[in-house]
C-alpha cells in the first residue's frame, strides 16, 4: 500500500509539518487532556433516532488535533486495517486544512465519515497510539478526528471525488454493497475499470443501511458515499440476486471478467431452546431491518413492527446493543440485555455499552435464557431465564459461563431479540459448486489478494471472516481490488 | 422499475398482472417466487411466479387482496410501475414423473399451484386437480388449469360451483378410487393442515407450499421460519415446499396472525382512505 515506511518519513519531514511540530513543546502536548466527543442528553436521546455523538466543533478538533505528537515512529497507522496515515491528517487538521485532511483519509479509506462514527477505535488505531502504548495515557481521539474532517468535508458542499483512471472498458461485478463492495468498487473505479454492484436488496449499503441504527450511523452519511461512488461510474443494481437472478456464469458470459464477492455474513443464529419461534420473539436481524430498512416505526410506513414494553434482547455484541437501545427508543418500558457472560466480557464496544447505560438500559449479565411461554394468541409473554457464574477459560481464552443449578427464575417479556451471532451468508457458495469454503460457510481466500478457489472470483468482509468489522470489510475490500487487478493484468498480458 | 403489461381481473378480489422482468422471466421454474414493494413506503411482499415468457421478458402475478399492500398491488394499471421485484425466491418444486399426481389448491393458493401442474403434467404425470373456493365467483383459473390437467374437480362451500364440500371431500374421493403417488397442497395454512392430516392417514407423500411472512426473503432475517420435522427452516431459502406432514402447521397458522391487529388497523385506515378519494 501507499503508506510504506519511506513515504511516511517523505511527508512527516515536509515543511508545514515540521513547522507544526516545533509550534507547540511535546510536553505541552501530552499536558493536554482528551476532548470530549459531546453527545446529546440521554434522556432526550432515548425518546428520538437523533445522532448520539453530536461531532466535534472546528475549536475542539484542533485542540486534540494539538495532543498528536508526529511521532517518527506512528505506531497508530499500524492499527488500521486501512493503514490511513493518521499523523498527516491529522496535522492538516491542526492546521486548519481540513480539506487536505479529507483528501488524506480518502487516499486510502473510502468511508471515512462510517468509520469515525463506527469503528471500535478502541482496540485499533486508538489501541497502538503512542500515548496508550508508551505514555499509558488516553490516546489521541483519532476516530473522533476523522469523523470531524470527513463531516466537515461533506458539510462543505464541495466534496473531494477521487480521481479516476481512464475507462479501461473491463467490466468487473462486485456482489453486495456492504463496506467491502463499496470499498473494492471505489478502488477499482479508480483504476479504470467498469463497476458494477449487485445488491440483493432495495437499497444499497448493506449492514451500514439494515444493520446499524440512525443513532449511531444516519442513513443519509451511508447514501452521499454511494453518490459519490456513482459519480466515479460505479453503477448500483439493486433487487438483483447474484446466484438467483443470474449466475455468475452468466454474468461471465455477458462479459464480466473478475468477481468480488462481499455478500456479508446475514444469516441469523437462533439458539433453538423451547417456545423460540412464538410471534414477538424475532432475530435482531429481522428488528433491525424493519426498523431502519424499512422504516417500520413510522406511521406512513407499510412494514408492521413489533412493540414490546419488557424488551429482553439475548446477546452481547454490537448487534444486540443496536437492538436494545432501538427497543427503548420505539417506548420500551424495560430494554433488557441478558448476556449469558459478564459485563467485562462483552464484545461490544465499550462506548455503546457505556450510552446503553446512561440510557436505562438494564443489563442482566450471567443470566442465560432457558424457554419461552406465549399466550393464548401466541405471542410471547413469559420467559425462563438460568442464572450463569464463570468457571475456567475457554477456547476464546475467555471464562466459560457455567449454569448456576436450581437458579432458574421467570419474568414477564412481550418481545424478544435474539441476537447471538449470524453465519455466512450461503448464496453463492451455493451456486458454484467448485468454490472452496471452510466449515464454517466461509469463502477460503488467499489473504494477500483475496483471491478464492475459482480464480476469477475474489471475496472479503464477513463472507470471508464470518462476521468482523466495517474497517475489516473495507480493508479486505481494497486488497481484494488490488488482486482484481493484478489478475485481469495478468489475464491480458499473456492473451496478447 | 418494472412495468406492468396488462392486468385481469380474475375474480372479485384477484387480479393477474404482467410485470416486465426479463431476467427473472429467463430464471425463474415452477416453484419460485418475487419480493415485490411498492413505492417508498412500502412492504416488501412475497408473491409466486405463476407463469412467465422468457421472450417477451414477463412474469405473471396472481394477487389476492386481502390487505394494504395486495390491494395496492391489485388495483395498479397498464403502464405503472412496481419499484422493487426481486427474484427468483426459494428451491424449485422437484419435478419428476411419478405416475398419478393430485394436486390441491384453496383459494389463491391455486395461482401458486399453476405451475407445478403444469409442470407435473409436461413431465408425463397424469395430474388430477381439485381447485376449492368459498363460492362459483372465487374459482379461478379453472380454464388453465383444464389444459394441463387430465381431471379437474371443483368443490365450494356453498355448492354454487362443481360439487358442495371442502377440498379434502375432493381429495378424498381421488384417493379412494385410484392410486395416487404424491400430493400437492397449495392454500390457506389451516386448509394445507387438514390436506395433510389426510393424506398422511392413507400415507401418500404430501408436498405443502408454505405462505410464511417474509421480510427479505434471502434468508437474511428469520421472520418466515416454520418448524419442520422438529427442526427450524427458513421458509424463504429451504422453501417455500416442505414435506407436509413433517410441518408443524398450528405454529404456522399462530406466526400468520403475528402482525394481525396492526394489519388489521393499516387495512381500514386504508380502506378509509379510498373512500374519501371515491367520495
Ligand atoms: C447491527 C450491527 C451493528 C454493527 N456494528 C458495528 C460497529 O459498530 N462497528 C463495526 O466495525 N462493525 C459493526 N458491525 C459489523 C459490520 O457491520 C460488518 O462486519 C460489515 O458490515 C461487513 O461488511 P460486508 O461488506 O462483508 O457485508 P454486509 O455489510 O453484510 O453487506 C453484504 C451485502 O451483500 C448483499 N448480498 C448478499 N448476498 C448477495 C447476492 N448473492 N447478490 C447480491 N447481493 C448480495 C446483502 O444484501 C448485503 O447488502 C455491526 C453489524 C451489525 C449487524
Ligand atoms: C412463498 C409465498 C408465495 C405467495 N404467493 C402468493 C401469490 O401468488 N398470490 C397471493 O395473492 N399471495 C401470495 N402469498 C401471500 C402474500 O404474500 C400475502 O397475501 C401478502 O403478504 C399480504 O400482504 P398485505 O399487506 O396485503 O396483507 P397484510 O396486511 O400483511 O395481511 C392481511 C391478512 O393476511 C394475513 N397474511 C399476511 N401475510 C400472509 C401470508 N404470507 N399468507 C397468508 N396470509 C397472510 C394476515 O394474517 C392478515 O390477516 C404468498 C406468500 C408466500 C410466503
Ligand atoms: S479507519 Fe478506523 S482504525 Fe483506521 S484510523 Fe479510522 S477509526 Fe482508526
Ligand atoms: S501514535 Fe498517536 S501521537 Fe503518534 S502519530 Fe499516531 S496518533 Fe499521533
Ligand atoms: S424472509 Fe427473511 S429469512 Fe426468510
Amino acid at each position: 500500500m501507499e503508506n510504506s515506511s519511506e513515504y511516511l518519513k517523505q511527508e512527516r519531514s515536509q515543511e508545514w509539518r515540521e513547522e507544526l511540530r516545533n509550534a507547540l513543546k511535546a510536553k505541552d502536548r501530552t499536558a493536554k487532556i482528551r476532548v470530549h466527543m459531546p453527545e446529546e442528553n440521554p434522556t432526550e436521546r432515548a425518546k428520538s433516532s437523533i445522532e448520539v455523538n453530536r461531532g466535534l466543533t472546528v475549536q475542539m478538533a484542533i485542540e486534540e488535533a494539538q495532543r498528536c505528537l508526529d511521532c517518527p515512529d506512528p505506531t497508530c497507522i499500524q492499527g488500521c486495517p486501512v493503514n490511513i496515515n493518521i499523523p498527516k491528517f491529522i496535522k492538516y487538521v491542526e492546521k486548519q486544512d481540513f480539506a487536505a485532511a479529507a483528501r488524506t483519509l480518502k487516499e486510502t479509506n473510502a468511508l471515512p465519515a462510517v468509520c469515525g462514527r463506527v469503528c471500535p477505535q478502541e482496540i485499533q488505531c486508538e489501541a497502538s497510539c503512542f500515548y496508550t502504548q508508551k505514555l499509558k495515557k488516553i490516546p489521541v481521539a483519532i476516530g473522533n478526528l476523522e469523523r470531524f474532517v470527513a463531516d466537515w468535508e461533506r458539510n462543505s458542499g464541495n466534496m473531494y471525488i477521487p480521481e479516476v483512471a481512464p475507462s479501461n472498458g473491463i467490466k468487473v461485478a462486485i456482489i453486495g454493497s456492504g463496506p467491502s463492495g463499496l470499498a473494492a468498487a471505489g478502488d477499482l473505479a479508480k483504476l479504470g475499470y467498469a463497476v458494477s454492484v449487485f445488491e440483493a436488496l432495495h437499497e444499497p449499503g448493506g449492514v451500514l443501511k439494515y444493520g446499524i441504527p440512525e443513532f449511531r450511523l444516519p442513513n443519509e452519511i451511508v447514501d452521499v458515499e454511494i453518490n459519490n461512488l456513482k459519480k466515479m461510474g460505479v453503477e448500483f443494481i439493486t433487487n438483483f440476486i447474484v446466484g438467483k437472478t443470474a449466475t455468475i456464469e452468466e454474468l461471465k458470459e455477458e462479459g464480466f471478467q473478475a468477481f468480488f464477492a462481499g455478500s456479508g455474513a446475514g444469516l441469523p443464529n437462533f439458539m433453538n431452546i423451547p417456545g423460540e419461534n412464538a410471534n414477538g420473539i424475532l432475530s435482531s436481524n429481522e428488528y433491525l431491518t424493519r426498523v431502519n430498512l424499512m422504516n417500520a416505526a413510522h406511521d406512513d410506513y407499510d412494514t408492521p413492527i413489533f412493540l414490546g414494553k419488557n424488551v429482553a434482547v439475548i446477546g452481547g455484541g454490537n448487534t444486540a446493543m443496536d437492538s436494545v437501545r432501538t427497543a427503548k427508543r420505539l417506548g420500551a418500558e424495560r430494554a433488557m440485555i441478558i448476556y449469558r457472560r459478564s459485563l467485562d466480557e462483552m464484545p461490544a464496544r465499550k462506548e455503546e455499552i457505556k450510552h446503553a447505560l446512561e440510557e436505562g438500559i438494564e443489563f442482566l449479565n450471567l443470566n442465560n435464557p432457558l424457554e419461552y411461554f406465549a399466550d393464548k394468541k401466541g405471542r410471547v409473554n413469559r420467559m425462563k431465564v438460568q442464572k450463569m457464574e464463570l468457571g475456567e477459560p475457554d477456547s476464546s481464552g475467555r471464562r466459560r459461563p457455567v449454569p448456576i443449578e436450581g437458579s432458574e427464575y421467570e419474568m414477564d417479556v412481550d418481545l424478544v431479540i435474539v441476537s447471538v451471532g449470524v453465519s455466512p451468508n450461503p448464496l453463492i457458495p451455493q451456486s458454484l459448486p467448485g468454490l472452496k469454503v471452510s466449515r464454517w460457510g466461509t469463502i477460503i481466500v488467499d489473504e494477500k489478494e483475496m483471491q478464492s478457489s475459482i480464480p476469477e472470483l475474489f471475496a472479503g468482509g464477513d463472507i470471508v471472516r464470518g462476521g468482523a468489522t466495517v474497517i475489516l470489510a473495507m480493508g479486505d475490500g481494497r486488497k481484494a481490488a488490488n488482486g482484481i487487478h493484478n489478475y485481469l493484468k495478468n489475464k491480458i498480458e499473456k492473451s496478447i | 422499475m418494472n412495468k406492468i403489461i396488462a392486468v385481469e381481473n380474475l375474480s372479485e378480489n384477484v387480479v393477474k398482472l404482467e410485470i416486465e422482468a426479463p431476467r427473472i422471466a429467463k430464471k425463474r421454474k415452477a416453484g419460485h417466487f418475487v419480493i415485490v414493494k411498492l413505492g417508498l413506503k412500502g412492504e416488501r411482499i412475497p408473491l409466486t411466479i405463476s407463469s412467465s415468457d422468457p421472450e417477451k421478458g414477463t412474469i405473471t402475478l396472481i394477487i389476492q387482496k386481502v390487505g394494504v399492500t395486495s390491494h395496492k398491488i391489485a388495483n395498479l394499471n397498464v403502464g405503472d410501475l412496481v419499484t422493487d421485484v426481486v427474484g427468483p425466491l426459494g428451491q424449485a418444486t422437484h419435478i419428476e414423473k411419478l405416475g398419478t399426481v393430485l394436486c390441491a389448491g384453496g383459494g389463491v393458493g391455486t395461482a401458486p399451484l399453476l405451475p407445478i401442474v403444469e409442470a407435473m403434467h409436461k413431465a408425463g404425470n397424469r395430474v388430477i386437480t381439485v381447485l376449492a373456493a368459498r363460492s362459483k365467483d372465487l374459482v379461478i383459473l379453472e380454464k388453465e388449469m383444464r389444459e394441463f390437467s387430465d381431471e379437474v374437480i371443483i368443490m365450494t362451500d356453498d355448492g354454487s360451483y362443481g360439487k358442495q364440500g371442502l377440498v379434502t371431500h375432493g381429495m378424498e374421493e381421488v384417493i379412494l378410487r385410484e392410486k395416487v403417488d404424491k400430493v400437492i397442497t397449495i392454500g390457506p395454512a389451516i386448509m394445507m393442515k387438514f390436506s395433510s392430516m389426510l393424506t398422511k392417514k392413507y400415507n401418500i407423500p404430501t408436498e405443502a407450499s408454505l405462505n410464511a411472512i417474509m421480510v427479505d426473503g434471502t434468508g437474511m432475517c428469520g421472520a418466515c421460519r416454520v418448524t419442520v420435522g422438529g427442526t427450524t427452516k427458513f421458509v424463504c431459502v429451504d422453501g417455500p415446499e416442505f414435506n407436509a406432514h413433517e410441518v408443524n402447521f398450528d405454529e404456522l397458522l399462530t406466526r400468520l396472525g403475528g402482525f394481525k391487529e396492526e394489519e388489521y388497523q393499516a387495512y381500514q385506515t386504508y380502506l378509509e382512505g379510498l373512500k374519501n378519494v371515491v367520495a
